[in-house]
């Protein structure tokens, strides 16, 4: 039983390490960092049910009728680009937050803030 | 041609949107979006009309059936939202041009519009499309795209508002990821449809229950309910005007269109209410919406900002006429989705008028603003009054609607406190009221003058919306009410 879900404790596991830093640091780049390990653990997720047990690769050959579903690998790959996207965009924000703020650090933003208004 | 409408729909915008690094001009840049928003409306105009006459449009991609193949399907609900966000996104457009030249730098022009193609055609694509993973994807675009213009606007704030919204929005996002993973898990399906037959053999387990958790709060924080509205006023209120009066009338509501889709078509209604406390959760959440968002709103000083919260309010609202799961309930939601897209298109398309002409939103420049830009005022006044729900305004059609809806059900406690919810409407309009015209004006401000045609004409375009819709509801309500007696239907009412 636990053994034999392993990979969902591990994706388990991952994503409350990774929802986890996305609460609690202030620093802008864990937050990503963070945000980035909360989406790879629902990659590993959708990975991990695809499996089917003595599947191989689905290859149209000889002796293969036994295999793993390819779908949720497609889907799991758009899901890549799309993690890919939001990455790039938090840190091309990060960068800009930066050269206006000077600090990457959510307390210092909030205290700048709370001086403008 | 005819029969490709639901699939151009969504591919019109999205394809225009690389083309306009090929016209790289401002005004022609302008125009190009402008024609594309305009054929979008045309587009869901007849599929609406299709729709109305021959009920459900089906179409698969490519040629692949479903489940195979992603299918687009659009009922009268996904039609009515269609007209809605590409009916909003035209108008607001118009003054675009204008706007952006006194907010962003003109280099920048032509990837704002290119962003704003993209966030259109993720909503239209979210809207059409008859596939769960489908709707992830559009529902990145559309967020990806509306996160990078938020932090377009002028002000620093709105990089770290843009900020906060991308990690809000991107663990919502994950979160319906999650929720259709282990909805694919249980039926090896994602087509909506599909996944409705399925679903309700297997709905006693836990992952199911997981799957619907999951959705739920993913969606719920894409639609900025209470208590998960914090990246919201923010987002609105440093945002480009534009953006601000596009998103504030369309992005929630389409995410109120998923919540919709995903309780009453996906799972069913009976799961969604009975097995599932989601009743007594969003009545409550609802309720403490409107009065907390409400409150808030009271003691803003920038009028922007006091808008995003009603905007909060105003999502209450439609939460609570969810709530009630009647069909009266839900057409109150819907009629109130249309209703509220035309008010706050109206009032933040104002706001930029304002922010055009004094380059601040801020509650004590309004001072003497109604002798200054008495028409861009009257219609901060009109739209205000709408919100409050004054007779012969769409606010009073869709409150209206929605007490009856409450009284119908025997629950009269909530109508009242939903008519007690307009009163503190009516404190917060009244601020802006009292201080644009019992005020002289600022020394500062003396010389301003009324707002440019650019922005007076679609202004007063939604303003006479606001109050043609108010008299005559023959289309609202008719199409509000026979959308909600489809989704009681269920998905599978409908013949292929």
């Amino acid at each position: 039983m636990i053994l034999g879900l392993y990979n969902y404790w591990i994706v388990i596991i991952l994503m409350m390490i990774g929802f986890y830093i996305v609460i609690a640091h202030g620093n802008l780049i864990k937050k990503i960092v963070g945000l980035t390990i909360f989406q790879t653990s629902v990659f590993i997720f959708y990975i991990s049910m695809a499996k089917v047990d003595e599947g191989t690769a689905p290859i149209l050959a000889e002796g293969i009728n036994q295999y793993s579903n390819p779908l949720p690998h497609v889907l799991i790959l758009t899901a890549i680009v799309v993690g890919i996207a939001t990455t790039a965009l938090a840190l091309a924000l990060a960068v800009r937050i930066k050269e206006a703020y000077g600090s990457i650090e959510e307390k210092d933003i909030q205290e700048k803030d709370n001086l403008d208004c | 041609m005819l029969t490709h409408l639901p699939v151009l729909q969504v591919i019109v915008p999205l394809m225009a949107a690389p083309l306009c690094l090929l016209l790289n001009r401002p005004r022609l840049v302008w125009l190009f979006t402008l024609i594309v928003s305009g054929l979008a409306f045309v587009i869901s105009g007849l599929l609406l009309q299709q729709v109305l006459t021959s009920g459900t449009i089906i179409y698969d991609l490519g040629g692949w059936d479903a489940p195979w193949g992603i299918e687009y399907r659009i009922d009268l609900l996904n039609a009515y939202l269609l007209v809605i966000i590409s009916a909003i996104s035209t108008v607001v457009l118009f003054a675009a041009h204008t706007s952006i030249r006194e907010e962003i730098p003109a280099s920048r022009h032509t990837l704002f519009y290119i962003l704003y193609l993209l966030t259109f055609a993720g909503m239209l694509g979210i809207v059409a499309t008859g596939d769960a993973f489908n709707v992830f994807v559009f529902l990145e675009i559309s967020s990806l795209s509306a996160y990078a213009l938020i932090a377009l606007g002028k002000d620093r704030r709105a990089l770290w508002a843009s900020f906060q919204y991308l990690i809000m929005g991107t663990i919502g996002a994950t979160f319906i990821l999650i929720g259709i993973g282990l909805m694919y898990q249980m039926t090896g399906t994602l087509n909506m449809e599909d996944l409705s037959k399925l679903l309700p053999d297997v709905e006693q387990t836990r992952t199911v229950f997981t799957a619907f958790a999951f959705v739920i709060v993913g969606i719920c924080l894409k639609l900025a309910m209470f208590p998960l509205h914090l990246w919201l006023p923010n987002a609105y209120a440093y945002a480009p005007s534009i953006v601000t009066a596009f998103l504030a009338a369309t992005a929630t509501k389409v995410a109120i269109y998923l919540l919709i889709r995903f309780t009453f078509s996906i799972f069913n209604l009976s799961f969604s209410f009975t097995h599932v406390p989601l009743q007594i959760l969003f009545l409550v959440l609802g309720l403490a919406g409107i009065f907390v968002a409400s409150t808030t709103a009271i003691y803003q000083t920038n009028v922007k900002q006091l808008f995003a919260y009603s905007s909060i309010a105003q999502i209450g609202y439609m939460i609570v006429g969810f709530s009630v799961s009647s069909v009266a309930g839900l057409t109150a939601t819907l009629l109130h989705l249309f209703n509220h897209a035309l008010m706050k298109s109206a009032l933040f398309l104002a706001l930029g008028a304002v922010m055009y002409r004094i380059g601040s939103t801020q509650l004590s420049q309004f001072q003497g603003l109604g002798r200054q830009m008495p028409l861009t005022m009257a219609a901060i006044v009109v739209g205000g009054l709408s919100l409050i729900g004054v007779p012969l305004t769409v606010g009073f059609v869709s409150k209206w609607y929605l007490v009856v809806a409450m009284i119908e059900n025997g629950w009269w406690p909530v109508a009242v406190l939903i008519l007690l919810g307009s009163l503190l409407a009516v404190v917060y309009v009244w601020r802006i009221v009292e201080v644009a015209y019992f005020k002289p004006a600022l020394a500062s401000t003396k010389t301003i003058k009324e707002a440019p045609l650019a922005f007076l004409i679609p202004v007063w375009v939604l303003v006479i919306a606001n109050i043609y819709f108010g008299i005559d509801t023959r289309f609202s309500v008719e199409v509000a009410h026979a959308a909600s007696m489809n989704l009681f239907q269920g998905l599978s009412g409908v013949n292929r």
